[in-house]
């Protein structure tokens, strides 16, 4: 499959400040890719860089085999869907849709026919005559991706596209933009903060921190096999384990990260069966939240460690001397060093 | 309504203020249509409108409207270019001393006309720049900026920034996303700071009185008459002009912001 998008050693600084730092990355045609990291990581300068908004500051980038340094964002077949959506108050929904058309000089009944098929596309044929501001939050969203597409971009970049919407919402768009993007085949590059919105729609997910990529896979990989402690504690919260804690377990001196629903709970005196491994432990604090128990546990030398399980399992409370037990691969070595 | 819930002193004060404010301006309907035309005494002796006839003869009063209008109009546009240029560079820019040319940009409106005048009049000596009806259009655009600048900076920063760049991102090149997407968003700003701008300038006596050489314009006119005793009502009668030409437009200008805020406000 061709390379959609190119990062070849890119930098962007601000004065002193590294935005990007020395970022190599092939973002494959057709491909739903993540940038996850924390605000400050970089990611939104990433797509900023890939939309012409920024210039690196070194470094190579190209966008399907054509070089984009210089290239401003008029001249790229790059859309965008902004946080904020940012669409035209003073026009109608489907003239804000027919805008891209419109600048290109196409004819009015043409570009209209196409805005409405791009309207219908996200289900909301029948608006096209409102203005932004008679639209909910949802909408407008909707309004912003048709927007984007009319266009028939070769990428489509997305920034927090899903930040501005209520919980249900959210997870109702992420199943429609999936299956919007499995449709149209085209490569989309979406960045979030939401591990859990990159982890359910992407196909592969970059980590980002302080400017540099730290990690790149698919969301299993990434959420199973972190290869660092920031990627680990990013990620699903983690529980992130002392090189002494791994050598303990028979393994080697080095950082070790466990999945909090990979631990179950014995009572204090009990063995772990074979194939498993135990650490005792004390029960700091219970969290109740429907579904599941979390709780806050820490070992006889200090290692803190959180267990999620399911609730109906849950008759062990505050104070209570427990055996913390895993399968023996669920204990993740990580590779890096940080 | 809880005006049943207010006291009586409160009233009255307002009521004070009201006439305070708009009793000068009656009178001076009032000595437009007297008989008496050497003085100001009260009730008038008699009324008429010959006075609106005399006005309409005057060649100087007309020449006088005419300049005022034309001084006026030019830097009307003269503020909007350059008011909307600033605004545009404060708003979209990060750059070192940012907030002090903004300060810079507004101190025309605080400075005392008086200052304004002495400065450019001895600006104008320094470079040996002969008074004409230009010097007067540069003296009024220092002030009429900044009402376009104040205006439309407001404008500026309750539109979102990534607006332009969506308009860049689906194709429009600087010039269209200016003219689709900049000018929509700020027209009925311009349109309001125009407006105060051409009542500004419209009505403006300390500044043109140093920067104007032989020409007078509207309100300079209105002046010499005043200290000549004879035909004293057809200053009033330029008076009532003066308030419909500086008065409507203030008028429109305010209720066109007041719904530009409307609109703004549900945009977001």
């Amino acid at each position: 499959m061709a390379t959609a998008v190119s990062f070849q050693k890119i930098s962007r600084y601000f004065g002193p400040v590294r935005a990007v730092d020395d970022v190599t990355l092939d973002i494959a045609e057709g491909e739903f890719f993540a940038m996850l990291g924390p605000s400050g990581s970089g990611k939104t300068t990433c797509l900023r860089l890939i939309a012409g908004f920024e210039q690196p500051t070194s470094g190579h980038m190209e966008i399907f085999g054509v070089t984009s340094e210089g290239v401003p964002p008029y001249q790229r077949n790059v859309n965008t869907v902004f946080q904020d959506y940012a669409l035209f108050p003073h026009m109608t929904v489907l003239d804000n849709v027919a805008y891209g058309l419109m600048v290109k000089g196409i004819d009015k009944p043409t570009r209209h026919r196409k805005a409405l098929e791009a309207l219908t596309l996200v289900a909301l044929g029948s608006f096209g005559s409102r203005r932004p501001s008679q639209l909910s939050g949802g909408q407008r969203q909707r309004v912003a991706l048709a927007r984007a597409l009319v266009n028939e971009p070769k990428v489509l970049l997305l920034d927090e596209p899903l930040g501005a919407l209520d919980l249900k919402l959210r997870e109702q768009m992420q199943v429609e933009l999936k299956a919007l993007q499995r449709n149209l085949g085209i490569t989309f590059v979406f960045v979030t903060h939401d591990q859990g919105e990159a982890l359910s729609m992407a196909d592969r997910v970059a980590i980002f921190n302080d400017g540099r990529i730290v990690q790149v896979g698919s969301p299993e990989d990434i959420y199973e096999r972190p290869n660092t402690k920031f990627v680990a504690d990013f990620v699903g919260s983690s529980n992130v384990l002392s090189p002494a804690f791994s050598k303990a377990a028979g393994g080697p001196e080095k950082w070790a990260s466990l999945r909090p629903e990979k631990i179950g709970i014995l009572p204090a005196r009990a063995k772990p069966s074979p194939g498993q491994q135990g650490a005792s432990a004390k029960i700091i604090a219970a969290h109740y939240q429907g579904s599941v128990t979390r709780f806050n546990t820490r070992t006889a030398n200090g290692e803190v460690i959180n267990v999620t399980v399911p609730s109906s399992l849950g008759k062990f409370a505050e104070g209570d001397e427990i055996m913390l037990h895993w399968p023996k691969e669920a204990l993740h070595i990580m590779a890096g060093e940080a | 309504m809880r005006s049943e819930g207010s006291p009586l002193l409160l009233k009255i004060a307002a009521l004070a203020c009201v006439a305070f404010l708009h009793v000068p301006l009656l009178l001076i309907f009032l000595y437009a249509f007297t008989t008496e035309e050497k003085s100001f005494q009260f009730p008038p002796p008699g009324y008429t409108t010959k006075w609106f006839g005399v006005v309409w003869e005057r060649q100087d009063i007309w020449d006088a409207i005419g300049l005022s209008v034309k001084v006026a109009g030019i830097a009307t546009v003269l503020a909007l270019i350059l008011g909307t240029c600033a605004a545009a560079a404060i708003s979209r820019a990060k750059f070192f001393g940012r907030d002090h040319i903004s300060l810079l940009f507004i101190l025309p409106i605080a400075l005392p006309g008086i200052v304004t005048g002495i400065a450019l009049r001895s600006t104008f000596g320094i470079m040996d720049i002969p008074f004409s009806t230009w010097t007067i259009v540069l003296g009024h655009t220092t002030f009429c900026m900044v009402v376009v600048y104040n205006n439309v900076l407001a404008r500026f920063r309750r539109t979102s920034g990534s607006m332009i760049e969506a308009s860049m991102d689906l194709g429009a090149d600087g010039f269209q996303t200016f003219r689709y997407v900049v000018l929509p968003q700020i027209a009925s700003a311009l349109l309001a700071g125009g407006m105060l701008a051409f009542a500004l300038s419209f009505d403006e006596v300390i500044v043109t009185t140093f920067t104007a050489g032989q020409q007078s314009t509207l309100p300079i006119w209105m002046l010499n008459e005043l200290i000549r005793p004879r035909q004293r009502p057809i200053t009033n009668v330029v008076a009532i002009f003066v308030i419909a030409v500086t008065f409507i437009p203030i008028l429109a200008a305010y209720y066109l912001t007041r719904e530009g805020e409307h609109t703004a406000g549900a945009g977001k």
